[in-house]
């Protein structure tokens, strides 16, 4: 009998884990993945959508044709896990028995928690970054602010990126001269890492972004047009693009398998939950203190298929994990960019920026459908 | 007068900038004078506390480091 295992969530973990599960116990295991909209969205585009960079559709593709012929994808919701009776929930009133349960669930925003976020635009969703390109396309000049209204949050470069695209889009429509940007940053630096700090910074000076440190986004006056931190500071803005809280979703907090923002804990290396036996997360989803991007789900992904597999096939639990690897790439406008690699031993390095990581970037946003969701690349 | 500390972060496994934003979070919520004690165990949080304290005058009045936890004690600044 085939052994069944659930792997909710179809974005770059989930679909990544579900294909090499069937790969590698091929004709022992029964492999499932639920996803609500049976729609596999590229993420990492938003940014790009945001300044008219790229369009919407393709973004978007459908999740069975990233699938494994021998992977069912179930179109549902699922509404509840029950952890000790090891089975799923799903919204039709459906159950989903599993011997292994993976967690791709990813996180959602949640705007709503900034008081007067709605005020705020942002590129965190598909939907928010087409309405910030529409208001990119108004803008007539004025100031713009970015900042960040709760940690942590879905690719960390992405604010530093933002601004710089954002430079180009102003100059490219005449009105950069008229406008101000302004980064506001929860650190005394741009960007987490110290190193890519050191290395934007200069950047940011010379296209006249002005860089405003310690403002951790509090409150938003939609009427007086003003933004304030938690450190007391208040702006004026013309347009204001914040990075919204974060949090897991419903399902996790619902199940209690998350902690009190529905993260779900794992052991860093093994990516296995910390309570529940048979039960993995991967991504997004997770407490680990390691950077929330498809890139990391990516390396996550053979690591929790890589063990679900073996126990399927009786073999030992294999000997690599996870070992905090991240790879990411930092657009720093006028077609350059930077690279970030770093893991839980070795810090971040980053070269200097040039065109040919602007190039990488954009040649793996287009070959990523056809690679990465099926292991091809490692 | 000796002030005792008013509430203690224990934000031990988390990387920069949570403990800067949680902080500030907390900050905000204490009267004029009050200490919070911060653990951490991010040694990036060594600078970022100091730079903050500067920043938002907040005094850093003590900081120490046992067992590869950090402890950090800040006096919310005078309105």
């Amino acid at each position: 009998m085939s052994a069944e295992v659930v792997v909710l969530g179809g974005g770059v973990g989930g679909t990544l884990t579900a294909n090499l599960v069937a790969r590698h116990a091929r004709g022992r295991a029964h492999v499932t993945v639920v996803d609500e909209t049976g729609r596999h969205v590229y993420q990492p585009g938003f940014l790009y959508v945001a300044v008219g960079q790229e369009r919407p559709e393709k973004l978007v593709h459908d999740e069975v044709g990233l699938l494994r012929h021998d992977v069912e994808l179930v179109t549902e919701a699922a509404v509840r896990v029950d952890p000790v009776g090891r089975s799923v929930a799903l919204a039709s009133g459906r159950t989903l028995p599993y011997q292994h349960l993976v967690l791709a669930t990813g996180c959602r925003t949640v705007m709503a928690e900034v008081p007067g976020g709605e005020g705020a635009h942002d590129f965190y969703t598909l939907a928010g970054a087409i309405r910030l390109h529409e208001a990119l396309e108004r803008f007539a000049g004025g100031r713009i602010l970015v900042g960040v209204a709760g940690i942590p949050y879905k690719c960390p470069p992405a604010p530093v990126e933002f601004v710089f695209l954002l430079d180009d889009y102003l100059r490219s429509r005449g009105v950069r001269e008229s406008s101000e940007i302004k980064l506001l940053s929860p650190l005394n630096r741009a960007f987490t890492i110290e190193t890519t700090s050191k290395l934007v910074q200069p950047i940011l000076a010379e296209r006249d972004i002005d860089l405003c440190t310690f403002f951790n986004v509090e409150t938003v006056d939609p009427e007086a047009r003003t933004v304030s931190s938690l450190e007391g500071e208040t702006f004026e803005y013309d347009l204001l693009v914040l990075v919204p809280p974060h949090r897991g979703q419903q399902l996790i907090e619902d199940s209690g398998l998350g902690d009190a923002r529905g993260w779900v804990p794992v052991d860093k290396t093994t990516l296995q939950h910390a309570k529940f036996d048979q039960v993995w997360a991967l991504g997004d989803a997770t407490n680990i203190p390691i950077s929330k991007s498809g890139s990391v789900a990516h390396y996550e992904a053979p690591i929790v298929a890589g063990q679900i597999a073996a126990a399927i096939n009786g073999a030992p639990a294999p000997a690599t994990t996870y070992d905090g690897k991240v790879m990411c790439f930092l657009e720093t406008g006028r077609g350059e960019a930077t690279t970030i690699r770093f893991d839980y031993e070795h810090p971040a390095r980053s070269p200097r920026p040039a065109r040919v990581w602007h190039w990488g970037k954009a040649l793996f946003n287009k070959a990523y459908w056809h690679t990465v969701p099926q292991g091809r690349l490692p | 007068m000796q002030a005792t500390i008013a509430t203690t972060l224990d934000l031990k496994g988390l990387s920069c900038p949570i403990p800067i934003a949680k902080t500030a979070k907390t900050m905000k919520q204490l009267a004029p004078g009050e200490l919070v004690e911060v653990l951490a165990t991010d040694p990036g949080s060594v600078p970022d506390f100091q730079a903050w304290s500067k920043a938002t005058g907040n005094p850093l009045v003590e900081i120490g480091e046992a067992d590869g936890v950090f402890r950090f004690v800040l006096r919310k600044k005078e309105a």
